[in-house]
């Protein structure tokens, strides 16, 4: 996967991202974008056992659930979705600059996509920080309507563990997106070893679906048309 | 064996780069294979030593070695250690690591350093447990159930907790590395089902790493935040439901079991092959029945909690398909054996470990049996009965298809051969001290001696006496390999390329095999355990 690993062994015909023990760079995407697939699966799994414990409270707890749920900002939350998605799409066009060659596109593409990345990561602490003013942390500071107040907790007990795993594959994606920057920026990547941005760019996609299942989840309970 | 006038390659990978930092930063999955031998070593050392306190205390009825507490402690961290730190990582960080990549005939696992950083994560991790283990222990059985692991106990659950959650992801990397060599990497004309029925297993075994750590992975969260922060996800008091917690622990645990026989069955279909001189019994039925397990493997959890207050019709669910379990498993066995039938059976110390395996896998397998049964595992749920069954399956079936396979492929990894009277001697202490310690637990247990506990009725002691001296017995037998077999790492005489006359691809190159693992890349024109036309071809 590095160059350094190549460029040493002296196979001067070859690209020097093309690792020593690949026999052909096609070789190595195919293995590097199904290892990066194999991975995402782990991640379903991953979220999945927390959407589990979500689904079984929810369907035991569905009136503190939805109260709860209305204690979220909506504002914020669909303000957040729609940045995701913009750089879910800065995204796709900057492997599709990667794919063209055309680095200062693609530069400037993952650069909107870290930006809308830090924005959805800064909205997310300004919503945290309102939940903590509003004693809606879980444990002992926490404050509900008494109806409510032990169901309602294991709702932000779920929110706080859903959202902030999710926000930390956010930041381990900034982390990647920097990374990517340097590599291009450093003329790693080129026409012919395009790979490190297509996987950069599945596991940014992915992060994205995580939230396009949450914010409803999470923020849409009992809001559809008829309900009160 | 080899003839007197073999040498030593004068390039392999035990001699490319001398030093520590050659090993440390190597990304040669042979040389990490030795690390993980290395830290696999010694975590089962450790958890032998809780091993040790156990049986010492459990020799007289009386609590008189140590209080219940300790004891809580000592049981938790044996199970800990040796669930976690050995029995997961064992086959596939050794011998998987090690021979995958050669066997299907590529220089290197698909990500190498990935291998290399799936070891560090594993030592992290078991960094720190060993830590939560040294500063206070752990008390709450290997199980972590809540709401004694989140609310009561007052031992150091989150490090240990951490340490595991860390340890997943080495789990998860390296099963990832695997399926992803194994669809990519293979030589010219290693088609599927030429794949050795070990690559096949570890093939199955990375598909239940992938699938099923994360689950645990993110339990533990849920536990660590539960403790640390206070949230309620399985807090009685706020509506939160413990059994939940068992769901998650389950369906990641009782896989898990999978992830440590699933490769013991792959290393013993190489051997039986290697040492009855024929090609397997109906290799294809075994090939799927890796894959049976792995997918029945994810079905049968509710087993572990007949008694947890599941729904009748759920336990009656979890039944049949427990039951079912027994299909693949059965297919293994009658393979085996179909194998052996009219083969030309040699009885060198691997094929000892083997037979030994598969009479302690299939009394293992039956008393499964009386577990899947509801009215029957009711009976005898948290007594000695289930020890009895799971340290057959776990000790039985993965240790010794572990010390057969580390016997069997020695001479490829150190290049040399280890003392055959020994080992052999070795192999029927650890048979007969295994028998000794174990099977009196399947009395001693269905009598209704429940397990966890540091006391118990006078009238068992008889049994528990028998369990501790056999104990004794299979430490003894356990350390006599290692000494062995670090002696014949300076002393051994060498073993030639291939010592067995066994085929495969590992056996064609050099002991030890370069760093590239062959000169050239092969091309492969036959099946697998193509005995014995194939044979005289290889013989060293």
């Amino acid at each position: 996967m590095s160059p350094e690993t190549s460029a040493a062994a002296g196979h001067h015909q070859h690209h020097p991202a093309l690792a020593h023990h690949f026999d052909s760079l096609s070789q190595q995407t195919e293995a590097s974008t199904l290892g990066m697939w194999v991975f995402l699966v782990t991640e379903v799994l991953f979220f999945g056992g927390a959407l589990m414990a979500y689904s079984i409270y929810r369907s035991w707890y569905p009136d503190a659930f939805a109260v709860a749920s209305h204690e979220l900002d909506i504002t914020l939350g669909t303000t957040n979705t729609v940045v995701l998605i913009l750089s879910s799409l800065t995204m796709a066009l900057a492997v599709h600059a990667a794919q063209l060659n055309e680095r200062g596109k693609l530069m400037m593409f993952l650069a909107v996509t870290m930006i809308l990345g830090a924005t959805f990561l800064g909205i997310k602490t300004v919503e945290y920080y309102t939940k903590f003013v509003e004693h809606h942390v879980p444990g002992p500071s926490f404050q509900f309507e008494p109806e409510y107040f032990n169901h309602a907790q294991i709702f932000f007990s779920i929110y706080f563990v859903l959202t902030g795993l999710h926000a930390l594959h956010m930041i381990i994606g900034l982390g990647i997106m920097t990374w990517m920057f340097i590599w291009v920026k450093n003329g790693v990547i080129d026409r012919d070893y395009v790979s490190p941005i297509e996987i950069s760019g599945l596991y940014w996609h992915f992060v994205d679906i995580v939230w396009i299942f949450l914010f409803p989840l999470l923020y849409l309970i009992g809001r559809h048309v008829g309900a009160h | 064996m080899s003839s007197s006038t073999t040498l030593l390659p004068p390039r392999h990978y035990l001699n490319n780069g001398y030093g520590i930092k050659s090993w440390l930063l190597t990304r040669d999955h042979k040389r990490i294979a030795l690390l993980y031998l290395a830290g696999v070593t010694f975590f089962f050392f450790l958890g032998g030593a809780f091993a040790v306190m156990i049986r010492l205390e459990l020799a007289t009825p009386a609590g008189d070695l140590m209080t219940d507490d300790t004891y809580n402690k000592m049981f938790t961290m044996h199970g800990v250690m040796m669930v976690f730190f050995f029995l997961i990582p064992a086959i596939p960080g050794v011998l998987g690591n090690f021979f995958i990549p050669i066997m299907i005939g590529a220089k290197d696992l698909a990500f190498p350093k990935l291998n290399l950083a799936s070891w560090y994560i594993f030592m992290i991790g078991a960094a720190f447990t060993t830590y939560a283990v040294v500063t206070g222990g752990l008390d709450t059985g290997w199980t972590f159930y809540t709401p004694f692991s989140t609310a009561s106990s007052t031992s150091a659950v989150v490090p240990a907790a951490l340490g595991i959650f860390i340890n997943g992801f080495s789990g998860i990397l390296t099963g990832l590395n695997f399926i992803v060599t194994i669809h990519r990497m293979r030589a010219p004309g290693m088609t599927w089902f030429r794949l050795p029925l070990f690559v096949w297993s570890h093939y199955a075994t990375s598909l239940i790493m992938v699938l099923g750590t994360p689950v645990l992975a993110i339990t533990i969260v849920l536990v660590a935040a539960e403790r640390i922060f206070s949230f309620g996800i399985f807090d009685p008091t706020r509506g939160g439901d413990p059994v939940l917690f068992q769901h998650l622990f389950w369906f990641y645990s009782h896989p898990a079991v999978y992830i440590m026989v699933l490769p013991a069955m792959g290393v013993i279909s190489e051997l039986i092959a290697a040492f009855c001189r024929k090609q397997v019994f109906g290799y294809t039925f075994v090939a799927f029945a890796s894959l049976g397990i792995a997918i029945l493997g994810f079905l049968v959890w509710g087993h572990h909690m007949f008694v947890a207050g599941q729904s009748v019709y759920a336990a009656l669910i979890f039944s049949i398909l427990s039951f079912l379990v027994a299909i693949p498993s059965a297919v293994k066995v009658f393979n085996w054996t179909a194998t052996m039938y009219k083969g030309s059976i040699s009885w060198e110390t691997p094929m000892l470990y083997a037979i030994g395996f598969i009479g302690l896998f299939t009394i293992g397998g039956l008393t499964g049996l009386f577990l899947a049964a509801v009215g029957l595992d009711i009976h005898v749920t948290d007594t000695y009965f289930i020890v009895a069954h799971f340290h057959y399956i776990m000790v039985g079936g993965t240790i010794m298809a572990y010390l057969g396979g580390l016997h069997y492929w020695w001479p490829k990894i150190a290049g040399r051969t280890y003392n055959e009277l020994l080992a052999k001697v070795s192999a029927a202490i650890i048979f007969f001290g295994f028998n000794l310690t174990f099977f009196p637990q399947f009395i001693v247990g269905y009598l209704g001696m429940p397990r966890r506990y540091h006391t118990y009725p006078p009238e068992f002691q008889v049994l528990n006496v028998l369990s501790s001296a056999g104990a004794s017995i299979l430490g003894i037998g356990y350390l006599l390999p290692m000494c062995y077999l670090a002696w014949s790492l300076r002393y051994g005489k060498l073993a030639g390329s291939n010592p067995w006359g066994a085929v495969g691809l590992e056996w064609t190159t050099t002991s030890p095999p370069p760093t590239d693992n062959f000169t050239e890349t092969p091309v492969v024109t036959w099946d697998a355990y193509e005995y014995p036309t194939r044979v005289e071809g290889h013989v060293a």
